[in-house]
């Protein structure tokens, strides 16, 4: 294990103990959350209106700002920064090749599996 | 070079005690373990987002489901509660890095505190998802069922939510629900509607300003309210009454959602509970002074990642139930 204080938010800020780094960690996943709790509720217009790869852009941002706690939980709460280079990259990049393949083809399946419901064989009747 | 040479840590691995890549075998097979565990975790809600892009339409819209919070009856207040319940989760990851921390400095009694105050975090978070089941299975405001399976839910004139509780008079019926204890004991009946369909209709009869929610999307992605006259056909539809949520049918939108809710929610706060079952075992041992005497707390360590797995899935449950 390293022990030497490495700096944080790609070398902006050098926590001085390692206490401190772990303090400021948390501090940014609770905003992080809260931010995401905040535009969950107050859905500005533009972003819930408008849409990219078939997703509202609200959507993205949320997806987006949980991968990037996830990427702060694994690299500081579980020193994934203190492994090895081809260590991490053994348990990331299977875990998140695979994730991406299969949320792909099930995703794009069932957004298929929509439109041939919607448009032909089963009449949404009431 | 990094990519072939796995042993350099200068020991011998033939026997049992090497470094491959410079990490024990326990943390290595944990992470690993981890690994598999994250692509079942991904395959269960990748299936969800499966069912859900299906039925986009007969989905519920979150905010509405989740809007409880302790002490505050009848005060809608969206997803405060599950961001307490990740604040939580968060800050018992905190506290578990802080033991490993104090681990690396063979600070025993900082150990024993930080596990300690992780352990009160995690059965916090178990106590609070039990909560959140009990609000989803009691639900709140009630649906009626129509013949095809679609839901209708009630409204006021302005398109507000409106309880079914609230305009339904529950007429006097001799009909008991049949129990085990009272009938046959080989015949189960399952558990009757709340509010009989014609008590329903003349509810909605008797307050002109109700109107019918479908399902359907309008273009701005909110839910399609009918006119009154268009209420008052729909309703002739219906079937039977529904409150809250079980595994064959639930008042807030398609049946696999309080499907999925149930399994995702249930098998991660079956993780957290193993994981506060394993917290348990190494703080007993911390405090017999098993790990002091072995000279290294790696144990705590290998806990840690798996306290931290699952706080890490937490974030992602959050997101796709709550959020998106």
């Amino acid at each position: 294990m390293a022990h030497e204080v490495k700096p944080i938010f790609g070398g902006l800020i050098k926590p001085k103990t390692l206490t401190g780094r772990i303090w400021m960690v948390f501090w940014l996943l609770s905003i992080v959350t809260i931010i995401e709790v905040i535009l969950g509720i107050i859905k500005p217009g533009a972003l819930v209106h408008n849409r990219f790869l078939g997703m509202k852009l609200l959507n993205w941002i949320f997806i987006i700002l949980t991968v990037y706690k996830a990427y702060y939980i694994t690299w500081a709460f579980m020193h994934m920064d203190g492994e090895k280079k081809w260590f991490r990259r053994s348990v990331v990049w299977t875990g998140v090749f695979l994730i991406l393949y299969l949320s792909f083809i099930v995703l794009v399946e069932g957004g298929y599996i929509y439109e041939i419901m919607k448009s032909s064989f089963v009449p949404r009747v009431f | 070079m990094g990519a072939t040479v796995a042993v350099n840590s200068g020991h011998d691995t033939s026997k049992g005690f090497g470094k491959p890549f410079g990490i024990s075998y326990g943390k290595m097979m944990m992470w690993f373990f981890i690994l598999s565990d994250a692509l079942t975790f991904s395959g269960f809600i990748v299936a969800y987002g499966f069912s859900r892009f299906k039925f986009i339409e007969e989905w519920p819209i979150a905010d509405e489901v989740f809007n409880h919070f302790p002490f505050l009856h009848g005060v809608d207040a969206p997803m405060y509660y599950v961001a307490l319940m990740t604040f939580i989760l968060i800050a018992s990851s905190v506290t578990m890095v802080l033991a490993v921390d104090a681990g690396h400095h063979m600070k025993k009694n900082k150990v024993i505190t930080y596990m300690f105050l992780t352990i009160i975090g995690g059965a916090i978070f178990v106590g609070s998802q039990a909560w959140e089941w009990k609000n989803f299975i009691a639900g709140g405001y009630g649906a009626v069922k129509t013949k095809s399976g679609n839901l209708l839910q009630f409204t006021d004139a302005e398109g507000h939510r409106y309880k079914m509780s609230d305009f339904v008079v529950a007429s006097a019926t001799d009909r008991v629900q049949h129990e085990n204890s009272n009938g046959l004991w080989n015949v189960n009946e399952v558990a009757l509607p709340p509010y009989a369909m014609k008590d329903v209709v003349s509810g909605f009869a008797a307050n002109p300003n109700l109107r019918v929610r479908i399902q359907q999307l309008t273009g701005e992605g909110e839910k399609t309210v009918l006119s009154r006259a268009e209420s008052v056909e729909a309703l002739k539809l219906g079937v039977h009454s529904i409150e809250g949520a079980n595994l064959k049918e639930n008042e807030y939108g398609h049946p696999l959602f309080a499907d999925f809710f149930f399994f995702i929610t249930g098998f991660h706060g079956f993780h957290v509970l193993t994981g506060i079952l394993i917290n348990i075992i190494i703080f007993i041992n911390v405090v017999l002074g098993t790990y002091e005497k072995r000279g290294q707390y790696e144990m705590v360590e290998k806990v840690g990642l798996y306290w931290h797995f699952v706080d890490l899935v937490w974030v992602f449950v959050f997101t796709f139930f709550y959020l998106v």
